[in-house]
Order: C-alpha cells, then sequence, then structure tokens
C-alpha cells in the first residue's frame, strides 16, 4: 500500500509524477576540452553537481561519449601536442582506462602517399539493433567503425580512398583552423543500413545501403557566393542532427545558415532566415528536442567580416524555434549582458532528455553553462575550464 | 643500447629508460611495442612516417630515417618538440 508521501507525488493514473522521476534518473555531464575531461555528476533534479575531473589532464580531448546502450560504457577521444590520436576507453565510468587495441588510422598506402588520422573527432555510438557498434569521424577526413565497442577500429566505407570523395575532401588547407573533419555521423534509429555524415568541408552524405555506397545530399544549400554550389567540395556543414522523434527530419547548421530536411524530399530549407538580421543565422551548434521535432535550439556567432567566431555584439544568447524554423525566439535570462566574447563549438551543446528538458553547453572561455527550462533561464555551473571542445548529457545506469 | 623515452610516453613504459637489443632504429620501435601496446601508433603514423612533434636522436645526433642503423653502445633518445600553450 502506498504511503501518503508517495502518494502524494503519484499523479492520478498512478504513474510517478514529473517531479519523482526527475529525483530518481541520475544525470552525467561529459565535458571534452582541448586540456583534458572532466564528468559532471548531477541528481535528477539537476541541483547539485559533483565534478569529477581531470581525466587526461594536457590532452586533446575531442570528444567524450556515454555508450546508451550499457550506461557504463565511455569512449574518448584523444591525442596531445606531441603524440598521435588514440581511443581510451572505460567500462567503469571513468574510474579506469584502457587505450583502444587499434586507433582509427588510414590503410597504408603502398608509395608512401596515404592520409595519417591527426586527430578522431566525432565519436557515434549505434543503436540497441547494433550491439557494440561504434562509428568515428576524423581529422583529416575519415570514417571508421568499431564492433567491438570501441578497441579496435577498421577503415568503413569506400570513403577514405575513394578518388571523387578524396578531391570533394580537399587538402589540409582546405579545411577549418585544426584541420578538415569528419562529423555528424547519423544512424538511422529504424534502419542500421542508413547513414548520414557530413564533412568540413565536403558537404553531406547519405548512404542507403550500410555505407556500401555514399551520395551527396545537397539540395537547396547555399555555398559562398561566387562557387559551385553543386560541388561537394564548397560546402562546409557544421553541425547536422536527426529528431529521435521523427528520424524523416534533419535540421543543419552551415557556413551559410540553418536548414531543415523532410526526408523523403531532397530539398534543403533555409529556415534561419527567420532569424533575426541583427544576429544572423551563422553558428555551429544544434539541438534537437527529443520528443518533438519542432523544437530546435541554436547558438548563433559573429559570422560577418573575418569571421571572429564570438557571440554577436558580445551579448550571447540561445535561440529556439518550437515551430520548424517557423519563428525564433532569443534565450538569454541568466547570461551575460555585454562584453562576453566567447563562443561555442559544433559538439559543445547538448540536451538531457528529462521533462523538461535540460539544456548544456560549453564555450571557448571554459565555461559550463546550463538551463533546467529548456534554454528559459540559464545557470553557469563551472568556470576556468580550458577550452570546451564537446559538452554531452547522458544517464549512466 | 639505452633508449630514453620522454614523459608523455611514460604513461607506457613506467619510466624514463628502457633496454632494447636491435640493429636498427625502426626496430627499437617495433621492440617497443611489443613490450608497451600502443606507444608506437603516438610516435609513427600508418604510413610509417615520424610524427610531426617527435624527433629521435643517436648520441646526440638527430636522425630522420626509421632505417638508421645502432650499434650496441648507441644511445637513442626519443625526443617531444614543443609545440606552443
Amino acid at each position: 500500500m502506498a504511503t501518503k508521501e508517495t502518494q502524494a507525488r503519484t499523479s492520478r493514473s498512478g504513474s510517478p509524477t514529473k517531479a519523482v522521476r526527475r529525483r530518481r534518473r541520475r544525470l552525467l555531464v561529459l565535458v571534452a576540452t582541448r586540456k583534458g575531461a572532466w564528468l559532471y555528476h548531477g541528481d535528477g533534479r539537476r541541483k547539485s553537481w559533483r565534478v569529477d575531473g581531470p581525466h587526461f589532464l594536457g590532452q586533446i580531448i575531442n570528444h567524450l561519449v556515454l555508450d546508451p546502450r550499457d550506461g557504463q560504457t565511455l569512449l574518448a577521444a584523444a591525442k596531445t601536442g606531441h603524440l598521435g590520436p588514440t581511443i581510451f576507453r572505460s567500462t567503469d565510468l571513468g574510474r579506469t582506462w584502457r587505450e583502444a587495441a587499434r586507433p582509427p588510422a588510414f590503410a597504408k598506402a603502398a608509395d608512401g602517399s596515404g592520409r595519417a588520422v591527426d586527430h578522431s573527432f566525432w565519436l557515434t555510438p549505434c543503436h540497441a539493433n547494433e550491439p557494440n557498434v561504434w562509428y568515428a569521424g576524423t581529422s583529416p577526413q575519415g570514417l571508421f567503425r568499431s564492433e567491438d565497442g570501441g578497441d579496435t577500429w577498421e577503415p568503413f566505407s569506400s570513403i577514405n580512398e575513394d578518388p571523387q570523395y578524396r578531391a570533394w575532401m580537399g587538402t589540409v588547407q582546405d579545411g577549418t583552423p585544426d584541420g578538415p573533419k569528419l562529423h555528424s555521423i547519423i544512424v538511422d534509429p529504424r534502419d542500421p543500413a542508413h547513414l548520414y555524415f557530413a564533412m568540413s568541408g565536403g558537404g553531406v552524405h547519405e548512404s542507403h545501403d550500410g555505407g556500401q555506397t555514399f551520395a551527396p545530399l545537397l539540395e537547396g544549400l547555399e555555398v559562398v557566393e561566387g562557387f559551385d554550389v553543386t560541388d561537394p567540395t564548397y560546402h562546409d556543414p557544421h553541425c547536422v542532427r536527426l529528431c529521435p522523434s521523427n528520424p524523416d527530419r534533419l535540421y543543419q547548421q552551415n557556413h551559410c545558415g540553418i536548414y531543415r530536411l523532410d526526408r523523403p524530399g531532397t530539398e534543403w530549407v533555409r529556415i534561419g532566415k527567420r532569424m533575426p538580421k541583427k544576429v544572423g543565422d551563422i553558428g555551429f551548434p544544434l539541438v534537437v528536442h527529443p520528443r518533438d521535432a519542432d523544437t530546435l535550439w541554436v547558438l548563433p556567432m559573429d559570422g560577418q567580416t573575418v569571421w571572429p567566431r564570438t557571440s554577436p555584439e558580445g551579448r550571447p544568447a540561445v535561440y529556439v524555434t518550437r515551430n520548424g524554423g517557423k519563428g525564433w525566439r532569443r534565450l538569454d535570462k541568466g547570461l551575460p549582458e555585454r562584453q562576453a566574447w566567447w563562443t561555442v563549438k559544433r559538439q559543445a551543446m547538448c540536451a538531457d532528455a528529462l521533462d523538461p528538458l535540460g539544456l548544456y553547453f560549453g564555450t571557448t572561455s571554459g565555461e559550463l553553462w546550463m538551463s533546467r527550462e529548456e534554454g528559459d533561464d540559464w545557470d553557469c555551473i563551472a568556470r576556468h575550464l580550458p577550452e570546451i571542445y564537446a559538452v554531452e548529457a547522458a544517464e549512466p545506469a | 643500447m639505452k633508449v630514453l623515452i620522454p614523459t608523455p610516453l611514460h604513461s607506457y613504459t613506467q619510466g624514463p629508460e628502457v633496454e632494447a637489443h636491435v640493429p636498427t632504429l625502426a626496430e627499437v620501435l617495433v621492440d617497443l611495442e611489443r613490450q608497451f601496446p600502443g606507444i608506437r601508433f603516438r610516435m609513427i603514423d600508418e604510413q610509417d612516417r615520424m610524427r610531426p612533434h617527435i624527433r629521435f636522436f643517436v648520441n646526440r645526433r638527430i636522425v630522420r630515417e626509421l632505417g638508421e642503423p645502432l650499434g650496441e653502445h648507441d644511445e637513442v633518445a626519443i625526443v617531444q618538440a614543443l609545440s606552443g600553450g
């Protein structure tokens, strides 16, 4: 029989109230930085946080991801200023780490012309229908797959060595300041043979055959004026996200704006044109709502003139659309009102799955911010970290 | 021969110095990998090229070829080139 206390916390339907469900769940916010990684353990109310770190102090951690299939396995994409890249793996939430037996590496070219992985940049765990399978995207652009939980990695698909893809990838000089990257690896939750990835630069690509073949997905996208819009080389997607509640919907933040794509359609629609003109629709991260495909958060940056890549006018703000991009609302309560010149990288903004949903982002100046109310107000939960490269919110088992 | 290990690689070797008894620098690296799995890839990429910020010295002389022959009494130093803040 339920006690008075539990009755009070139980809704009329007999299921636990939202408040009770929140208290039962634990949260883990994974922060990857230019000089190590930190784990923030939160209670279900997201009121108190216990910091665990630094892990790998001094190492460049581009991405730190918890496997949602077991809630225990962490993978960290690491390198240092001197040493080559590797993947570290923990099966006990970061208490102990072991290095991958075979990190991502390109095939060796007999004539010495082959590429070398500078760093692994992006990690994607697959869904429950592919146990132990992960994908990794690297700089320079390469796509890799592990079938043993991240211990050994093999080049995946033909794109790494395909002459056409190599031409679209360009050279190291064509890429972002710290190297061209393959990122936004997306596995359709309904069909593991249906894959997407993006390259900065090199465009967005799709496979329907488990990665045997890929094709560009560029229709409707703009490129910098004067360049050939049909050539993937000139496309620079910054971040692509698929909506879990509607896997036929994708959003993309790229060098020229914010776009939406509804499948089976093939034409991207620029929804960022409805952002305030003074702010624009240039930025890096995108966050989709896990239960509402019409809701999307972005964090614009200054993409004018020499591309300062700072908060526009030094006044950072998140923007949200609740209707698939028809309108946007500024969310800046609690954020600095002036003279804040940081920005947020493409992997450094995310959401948890609680209700109301929590949002998190990490700044280039080493601050970790969160909102318990879907962006309506913001608190800084950590300062003085190294430059933040990635933030992931997860629920440990 | 003596092989001096830089601090970023001590997590593999658990110390600043190891012994090797092989005739080339390339084989030193293979021997290190055998003893300390993963260490070679941190210094040498998948195309068998030295990584940009790793340098090798034999008797205080820089060497740029992995095929460099070594004698039993040589001293090999693996050095991390500084790369800014």
